[in-house]
């Protein structure tokens, strides 16, 4: 079971991505991703409540790598558990991603970029 | 030996990754090295259903799980679809993924990674797909 949900506050969209992303469920986030990603050149993911990332959920951020850069993008993901961090890491997935730990060091980051 | 039988349905990965957990708490795995032992045996499921058997819901899919008592825990995941020609396989990079945009590809990569040995293998219409993996068996 995945749970989405989004908020734009300031210029900001924040997508909150719960539960579990596999190749059942990888197609709403990538439905997500996409419209954030047309709607707003500023987004932080919060995956607080993300308790499982399969193939399928990493292949959605990695297939979006390219229009980030393309677009002048800015996406931080914030707030993965340990054990779905380790995920990212298997790959070095984590290292394509710009990753924090919490909430207001990804709006940090996000802000810091715009200057 | 434990079991578990279910259906070519993408639906149904969330019951396998519930099977496998319980298994492994059984055999005695720590929660943060069962979760990616469920990752890879979920990956390997998902490619069999989605790509061997086109998510035919006639079709079915067999886990079976053998913990061998001396730290070695063995997946059998048997299908009867298009069997996967792991010969074939050309790891892909992760670069190409990005600039072709492409979602697939990671599943296998990750699995290679988790396990300590993955292997296919073709009976008359049968596929097995093994997986080992060792672990820190508790005192």
């Amino acid at each position: 079971m995945i749970n989405i949900e989004s908020k734009t506050e300031e210029g900001i969209c924040e997508l909150m991505v719960g539960g579990e992303v596999d190749a059942s469920s990888s197609i709403h986030l990538d439905n997500a991703l996409s419209e954030a990603l047309s709607d707003h050149k500023k987004i932080i993911v919060n995956l607080t409540g993300l308790e499982y990332i399969s193939s399928a959920g990493l292949g959605v951020f990695m297939s979006y790598l390219q229009q980030i850069e393309n677009e002048s993008i800015r996406l931080v993901v914030f707030g993965m558990k340990e054990k779905v961090q380790e995920v990212f890491q298997i790959l070095g997935l984590d290292q394509l991603l710009n990753i924090t730990d919490t909430r207001a060091s990804a709006l940090g980051i996000i802000e810091d970029a715009s200057v | 030996m434990h079991q578990f039988k279910t259906s070519c349905k993408r639906e149904k990965l969330r019951e396998i990754r519930e099977f496998i957990s319980e298994v492994l708490k059984d055999i005695g795995f720590s929660e943060n090295e069962a979760h990616k032992v469920i990752l890879a045996v979920d990956e390997v499921c998902a490619n069999l259903i989605i790509h061997s058997n086109k998510c035919n819901p006639t079709e079915c899919l067999e886990i079976y799980v053998e913990d061998n008592k001396q730290g070695v825990v063995t997946f059998d995941i048997v299908d009867y679809g298009i069997g996967f020609n792991y010969n074939n396989y050309k790891e892909p990079n992760l670069e190409e993924i990005v600039r072709k945009r492409k979602k697939g590809g990671l599943g296998i990569m990750l699995v290679k990674n988790i396990m300590d040995s993955v292997e296919f293998s073709q009976e008359n219409n049968k596929n097995v797909c093994r997986l080992m993996k060792k672990f820190h068996v508790k005192k």
